[in-house]
């Protein structure tokens, strides 16, 4: 079975939004992100992602409370889907095999 | 919230807006949000400036085209648009609309419709125009070869060339060429086979014509014309004369003297073809022999035409120039020809029928103008059926726009509803086009005859059918774009709410576009009265002599001419004639004129050149000449054989004070003025008259007898009296007249036709124009029924309403008067300037013709604003 193919950028965001668990939006992802891998990016990449990860099925959204912060606007609250987070066990599990098959001399030499 | 605003932590308004602007309306609302929470916590880290510069940054990122659109969920399915199922839906749909509004239908239908017959009835006009001479295969590569002479009053340009120039021409400039024929202008002699005579026109040529013009022989051959006594005929003639036998071998007369054998039989000459008058050919050598011409004539003898085709390899302008001197060679030393330093010039086939005018030795156009100017009024014609039909929609879009609510509502997208629109406003253009090919089979035969065509319908011309296609698909579209593309944008929940006004502003293009059309048409309508008013003012211009009654009789045979004085014995003893006299030219088209006249007092080394009449006796009696000064010819004084009348032109002309008595060297002799006669039209009615010279005609010229008839008789019965007489004394000429007053008139048929089309075409501009204010008011009166109802319930009197409602339209008419005003006095201006003898552009015209447009704006208007205001309140307010 092949599943959808998922870029490294929206792994990450994916892996996010599972983080945040119910808590994910724009500007939460865009902290956590910046918290936890350091990568600065613009709002507009993370805007894109969350609505191209929507369309593949990784997540679902709905509309939240609105808050004073916003200006009184709704944010939009994504959560991992049951397909997502398959395929995040599936990359997981994948990667793991792969890392089992390394001989241990092989990491030695190019991590020294 | 304000305190944190006015302190500052709130992004730049203006990046706001444009985020608001730009980004999809679907997610604005969390990017809004999430920005705004981004911003605050930039600001609260990195102080206000790092805060706006990454917000700035960061709304960029979703502006277009970076941004990603969240797709709508499709819950349903949604047919193609091209579906059959669709198409049949949008033409049933289209259909239901156009049978359920009447009216709209019947106005888009036969407005649109009258403005594209009028297009094709002009573009038919336009290729028969265009394609005119085509039939000759060669004719790229044909020209005449014609003449520039200079004069005291600047350079004239002559298509007539003396004989010499064919042999000249072929001699010395023989490669540019690949034939040179000498040919006489059109005649109409009298061709006879036994006892069976017929005028017919045609020319003397010499035998390379039928190669050079690329007849099409249906017996005989091309070179039937190299034997000297041989006739080529046309087809037309041939059967006249000999049926369905074929006429090759069969003998014949022209004129009653010279014999010759029929060598070929050629298919008439289509009528767009400048020879389209060509019924035989005759060879030029038999002409040259049986008058003698070639030690009778000289270079100053310009009596024929050169028509040459180049060869093939070289470049028409460039043998134009070659030959420029070709004719001054032979002349510069003879006194007779030199002085008018004559420059022969080629004129292109191609050019001969829409550029013929000449105007100081250079082409000035000619009826290409005509074909400019309808070509532009047919593009305005229809443009005015266009904005009919846009108007109609765009007005009718405020009813519509509930219509698209409901469609979308129910679940159409975009592309659906704008096939919709574009189907409806095809197949009104579809049913126009199928209409207008029915008006102009109605409209053909009389604007043939106005036009003096025989036009067709090109049925079998795929251009026909590709343009005629072509445009009615293109006037579908641009008239049937607004709604299609506007209409099918509004929101539904707008539009159902019933929030939804098209502004004020919308009906700015519709009211622009009835200037236009009023423009247009108040413009159209000046032109045509002003043609008019020229016409009747040239009629009316007196002309000096009695033209009514007054025949003339061509002398073609020696039999008249030797016959004469019997024959206006015998006529004048019937009663039928009051008078006969004999002349070199027709009274109504004098155009022989003659230089080298020598009188006391004239400047040394002018180029004078004046008009020559050669006449008898009684030519002042036959046309009622008014003797000014001095006397008529009379056969009293033997002395007259030497006198000259003038008219007061001639006088003026000469520059004599007391003209009588004065002497004039002429034709080798000395001629006393002995009268002066009032001036006289003989010549074109527009032009000023020229001065012209009177004389006993010594040398046999004369060619034309003028009978007056008995005005105690009617036409028909003197003109028997005199067709038995003559036929008497001239058993083997048939019997041709003509009447002078028709003569004069024919004169103003080509300004006749201009004016007549002109006016049909107004007519029709006005008639679209109106048709369509007849749409909008019914409209409006219709959008505002209720506004209308209340306005009577609070006591609005039927006046009131009736002013209030064609106040608007009226102030529309009288926009566009004023711009069609300097519009028209200026074109109209132009044209009048090309007639010397020419009526003023006066302001009653203007004043006439905006009266004329109001009452007519009034009277549509009025219609449906009285209909409305008539409405008994009860009935327009009780729905709802």
């Amino acid at each position: 079975m092949r599943r959808s193919y998922l870029g490294e950028f929206e792994e990450i965001v994916l892996l996010m939004v599972a983080i945040l668990d119910g808590e994910a939006y724009g500007v939460s992802v865009s902290q956590e992100l910046e918290q936890q891998t350091g990568r600065l990016v613009t709002f507009g990449a993370i805007h894109n992602t969350l609505i191209r990860l929507e369309e593949k099925g990784f997540v679902r959204s709905e509309l939240g409370g609105a808050t004073t912060e916003r200006g009184g606007r709704r944010k939009r609250l994504f959560s991992i889907t049951a397909y997502g987070s398959r395929t995040l066990q599936d990359i997981q599990q994948q990667r793991s095999q792969l890392w089992q098959l390394i001989p241990p001399t092989s990491l030695k030499v190019s991590g020294s | 919230m304000k305190a944190t605003e006015q302190g500052g932590s709130s992004p730049p308004r203006w990046a706001q807006r444009l985020l608001t602007w730009l980004h999809p309306d679907d997610t604005l609302e969390e990017v809004e949000g999430d920005l705004h929470e981004l911003y605050t916590y930039w600001y609260r880290r990195a102080g206000k400036r790092q805060a706006t510069l990454r917000y700035l940054l960061n709304v960029l990122s979703v502006l277009p085209p970076f941004v990603r659109r969240r797709k709508r969920k499709e819950d349903y399915y949604q047919p193609f648009f091209l579906h059959p199922d669709m198409l049949r839906n949008y033409f049933k749909i289209a259909l239901r609309n156009l049978v359920n509004n009447k009216m709209y239908s019947f106005i888009n239908i036969f407005g649109l419709a009258t403005g594209m017959g009028v297009a094709i009835l002009i573009g038919l006009w336009l290729y028969d125009e265009l394609s005119y001479d085509s039939y000759h295969q060669n004719s790229d590569r044909i020209a005449l070869v014609m003449q520039n002479q200079t004069f005291d009053d600047g350079v004239r340009t002559w298509d007539s060339q003396a004989m010499q120039l064919g042999p000249e021409l072929r001699n010395t400039y023989g490669s540019n060429f690949k034939y040179v024929v000498m040919a006489t202008g059109t005649i109409n002699p009298i061709l006879s086979v036994g006892d069976k005579k017929f005028i017919k026109s045609g020319r003397y040529m010499e035998p390379e014509a039928p190669e050079m013009l690329t007849l099409k022989i249906l017996s005989g051959t091309r070179d039937g014309l190299k034997d000297p006594s041989s006739i080529l005929l046309s087809k037309s003639v041939a059967h006249a004369f000999f049926g369905d036998a074929d006429p090759v071998g069969k003998l014949m007369k022209i004129d009653n003297k010279l014999t010759v054998e029929v060598t070929g039989v050629y298919e008439d000459l289509p009528q767009n073809s400048s020879f389209a008058e060509l019924k035989f050919i005759a060879p030029w050598q038999l002409l040259v022999n049986s008058e003698g011409y070639d030690t009778k004539l000289t270079w100053g003898n310009s009596w024929f035409q050169a028509f040459v085709q180049i060869a093939d390899h070289v470049d028409m302008d460039k043998v134009s120039s070659a030959i420029k001197l070709a004719k001054w060679e032979r002349v510069k030393n003879l006194d007779y020809e030199a002085p008018y330093r004559s420059e022969l010039f080629l004129h292109p086939m191609k050019r001969w029928h829409l550029y013929e005018e000449f105007k100081n030795g250079v082409n000035v156009g000619g009826r290409i103008q005509y074909v400019w100017m309808y070509g532009i009024i047919g593009a305005f014609v229809l443009l005015l059926a266009c904005i009919n039909f846009m108007n109609l929609s765009t007005a009718r879009s405020e009813k519509r726009a509930r219509e698209v609510g409901i469609r979308k509502a129910i679940g159409s997208v975009r592309t659906q509803l704008i096939t919709q629109f574009y189907s409806e406003s095809l197949l009104v253009a579809f049913f126009a086009f199928v209409l207008s090919l029915l008006l102009v089979l109605l409209a053909l035969p009389f604007f043939n005859e106005v036009a003096g065509k025989t036009i067709e319908i090109l049925w079998v011309n795929p251009w026909f059918w590709v343009a005629c296609v072509g445009f009615s698909f293109l006037t579908g579209l641009i008239a049937g774009s607004y709604p299609a593309l506007y209409l099918s944008s509004f929101i539904p929940i707008k539009v159902l709410k019933g929030t939804f006004r098209v502004g004020r502003l919308a009906a700015i293009p519709r009211k622009a576009l009835v200037v236009v059309q009023f423009t247009v048409s108040v413009t159209l309508i000046i032109g045509t009265i002003i043609i008019f008013r020229q016409i009747q003012y040239s009629k009316n211009r007196p002309i000096g002599y009695s033209r009514s009654g007054l025949l003339s009789i061509p002398m073609k045979t020696d039999e008249v001419r030797q016959g004469y004085d019997v024959l206006r014995n015998d006529l004048l003893a019937t009663g039928a004639a009051v008078e006969l006299s004999k002349s070199e030219s027709q009274v109504t088209n004098a155009g022989i004129t003659n230089g080298g006249f020598n009188w006391r007092g004239k400047a040394p080394g002018m180029q004078d050149e004046q008009v020559t009449v050669g006449v008898n006796h009684e030519f002042g009696k036959t046309i009622d000449w008014k003797i000014k000064e001095g006397r008529d010819f009379s056969r009293a004084f033997a002395t007259d054989s030497s006198g000259f009348i003038l008219n007061e032109a001639a006088v003026t002309y000469m520059g004599f004070k007391k003209p009588l008595g004065e002497r004039i060297k002429a034709f080798g002799r000395t001629y006393t003025v002995i009268g002066v006669v009032k001036n006289m039209v003989m010549d074109s009615p527009y032009e000023p008259i020229r001065p012209t010279i009177f004389y006993i005609d010594s040398f046999d010229r004369v060619f034309w007898i003028n009978v007056k008839i008995n005005p105690q008789l009617s036409a028909s019965e003197a003109l028997f009296t005199i067709e038995t007489v003559f036929k008497k004394h001239n058993p083997t000429t048939p019997f041709e007249f003509k009447f002078a007053d028709e003569q004069y008139d024919a004169k103003f048929r080509s300004e006749e036709r201009i004016g007549k089309l002109a006016s049909f075409f107004a007519v029709l501009a006005i008639f679209i124009s109106c048709l369509g204010l007849f749409g909008l008011a019914s409209f409006v009166a219709e959008q505002r029924t209720k506004e209308i109802g209340i306005r009577k319930v609070l006591g609005a009197s039927v006046a009131n309403l009736w002013q209030m409602l064609s106040k608007d339209f009226v102030v529309l008419v009288v926009v566009s008067l004023f711009i069609a005003t300097p519009l028209a006095y200026y074109f109209m201006n132009g044209w009048i300037q090309n007639y010397t003898y020419r009526t003023e552009i006066s302001w009653w015209i203007f004043a006439l013709t905006a009266v004329g447009a109001l009452v007519i704006t009034l009277l549509t208007v009025s219609f449906q604003a009285l209909k409305a205001a008539l409405l008994d309140p009860v009935r327009s307010l009780r729905s709802e």
